[in-house]
């Protein structure tokens, strides 16, 4: 027989989606190594192929496949001066909703929301990224840090939004 | 009258200049279609793509829509995806197996080989009507090296084989990572616009010039990860921590021939792959070297080569294998289309080194792509003043006798040389 869940194990939407929002004002920000922090010792960091959306990065090549030091070193690279493709730093602004618990494993809980993501740089017109976030999140005292990451891409192809040179 | 030349090659005076017109003209890109695009031959596809007879992929080569497929008796096409009758689509999958295809407007069905085998209500066309003359159409020619499938719009074009000159001792040095000379494309597409003129990423593609200060966060990238980055041997004009060459294949196709110092899923060792890897890799060094000689083996391996065949496939055969081609979507845009390229008889694990390898350089979320793309786009943008700052200076290593060096603009002047003729001028 399951013991009946005590209330301060339930996870709420709303928990989450504040920690969300948090996250991307973060994002939004270029307040990475703050971002950092949100995440485990562990995480991991994926944009699949856009033909590829539900496939493993070990046997389809993906957009990006970060584990926690790759992160650390993508951070390194897009605060860099010369990481040209973001400097000047795009502006973004995302914009979440339809925040959805996915289920609670233990301490994880998956967790998908969507997005839409928009990017501004100089003598550009604006590139809209939409599509779903898919998080495992792990409980961290009244709050969680991000296990994994994936962002999955609705369009078909890349295309004119070009690359994913910033935090996705 | 022959057209006006596009480039100012003057030997004496070790001169190479690049008329920028070239790269923001839509009269020149017009002439493009038919003199270059129209004439050469064109990537469509690797055959490890299509696995099984019935299998195909709809996608467009240089701008036009095609269905890559083969058919019940396993024979590989190259089908023109635009129904005979009204001229639409009849393929919209990107991927799958079919025996027919059939369009949605009427009903027209075509066979896997691009036979036409049914047209609804066909009793009420005359005699004259016949069926057996309206399959797909198909460019003029269609032809393999090694599973490297071309198509070439040009009836009275040489064969593949011809044309591709010399860069097929290249292609073969990137197959002989396999054991049984058979190399994959590997799932996941990377489909992504370039905002400039579809040439520029034929120059970037092979200028080693540029990687010290456009992918400077790579290079620091690489030694975070441990990979030694030494200061470039004592040789007049070289910018990388090894020596390279640029070698010049024939009819248009160039390449860079290095000496590796970035590693190589096959079959080099850096301490970016983790020690664990440490002992496959030497598997698949020993295995290289029973197979082919120490000496080719070390070529495979120790070696790194971007490879141009004339006008718009890249083969990288750097980090990682990537097959790139690009098509021109207007002056001031290219789309560009990568793939991964494996050995079919890799381990999961070497497998998924050589994917992590390929996001450490390539592609839209990797550690250099974004910034080449940025550097073409800024070229793009400068180019707004072509007409009063109308040349480009690509003399760079032009007084070198022999040996011609990676970082030197010899192979683009190569590239530009075969594209000034090709359009009609004199040089």
């Amino acid at each position: 027989m399951t013991a009946p869940v005590a209330p301060k194990d339930l996870v709420t939407r709303a928990q989450v989606e504040d920690f969300l929002y948090h996250e991307a004002a973060l994002l939004d920000e270029w307040q990475l190594e703050a971002w950092q922090e949100l995440l485990t010792d562990d995480a991991c960091y994926y944009v699949p192929s856009n033909d590829q959306p539900e496939s493993d990065h070990r046997r389809a090549l993906f957009l990006i496949a970060d584990d926690r030091e790759r992160i650390r070193q993508r951070i390194i690279r897009v605060q860099d001066p010369n990481c040209h493709a973001e400097y000047p730093k795009s502006r973004t602004r995302r914009i979440i909703g339809n925040v959805r618990i996915l289920g609670v494993e233990g301490d994880l809980i998956g967790v998908a929301a969507n997005f839409v993501c928009y990017r501004f740089r100089r003598y550009e017109r604006i590139r809209e990224y939409v599509g779903s976030y898919r998080y495992l999140l792990r409980r961290s005292g009244d709050s969680f840090r991000i296990k994994e990451r994936r962002v999955l891409i609705d369009a078909h192809e890349l295309g004119t939004l070009g690359s994913v040179s910033f935090i996705l | 009258m022959s057209a006006r030349s596009y480039i100012i090659d003057d030997r004496e005076r070790k001169t190479f200049l690049l008329d920028r017109e070239v790269l923001v003209s839509e009269d020149i890109l017009r002439k493009e279609m038919a003199h270059i695009f129209g004439r050469c031959w064109i990537y469509v596809g690797h055959a490890s793509e299509l696995k099984a007879p019935g299998d195909f992929r709809s996608r467009k080569v240089a701008g036009r829509p095609v269905i890559f497929c083969r058919d019940q008796a396993g024979e590989f096409h190259c089908l023109f995806n635009t129904c005979r009758h009204r001229g639409a689509i009849v393929c919209t999958q990107r991927e799958g197996n079919a025996r027919r295809f059939m369009c949605i407007y009427h009903g027209w069905t075509y066979g896997n080989d691009g036979q036409l085998l049914r047209v609804p209500g066909d009793d009420a066309y005359f005699e004259a009507f016949d069926k057996a003359a309206h399959g797909l159409r198909r460019p003029a020619r269609f032809e393999d090296y090694r599973g490297f499938w071309f198509m070439c719009l040009d009836p009275d074009a040489s064969p593949l084989h011809d044309y591709l000159a010399e860069a097929k001792d290249y292609i073969d040095l990137v197959i002989d990572q396999s054991p049984s000379g058979q190399m994959e494309i590997i799932a996941g597409v990377q489909e992504y616009d370039v905002a400039a003129n579809w040439k520029l990423m034929v120059e970037n593609s092979v200028d080693d010039y540029h990687l010290p200060s456009t992918h400077s966060t790579w290079l620091n990238f690489m030694a975070n990860s441990g990979v030694k980055i030494e200061p470039p041997p004592k040789e007049a004009g070289l910018v990388l921590p090894t020596k390279g060459l640029a070698v010049e294949l024939g009819n248009g196709h160039f390449t860079t021939d290095n000496v590796n110092f970035r590693g190589r899923p096959v079959a080099k060792w850096i301490p970016l792959y983790g020690e664990a890897a440490k002992a496959e890799i030497a598997d698949i060094r020993s295995e290289l070297v029973g197979r082919l000689g120490a000496e080719r083996a070390s070529r495979v391996a120790d070696t790194n080569r971007n490879l141009v065949i004339f006008p718009n496939l890249v083969i990288n055969d750097g980090s990682s294998v990537t097959v790139r081609t690009f098509y021109p979507e207007g002056v001031g845009r290219m789309h560009v289309t990568a793939w991964a390229l494996g050995p079919v008889e890799e381990s999961e694990n070497a497998r998924a080194r050589r994917l992590d390898a390929f996001l450490t350089f390539y592609g839209p979320g990797g550690f250099a792509t974004p910034d080449d793309v940025e550097a073409l786009e800024l070229v793009q943008q400068g180019l707004a003043n072509w007409s009063e700052d109308r040349w480009s200076e690509m003399s760079r290593g032009m007084g070198k006798e022999g040996e011609q060096l990676n970082s030197d603009e010899h192979h683009l002047r190569i590239f530009w040389r075969r594209w000034n003729e090709l359009m009609g001028a004199e040089a």
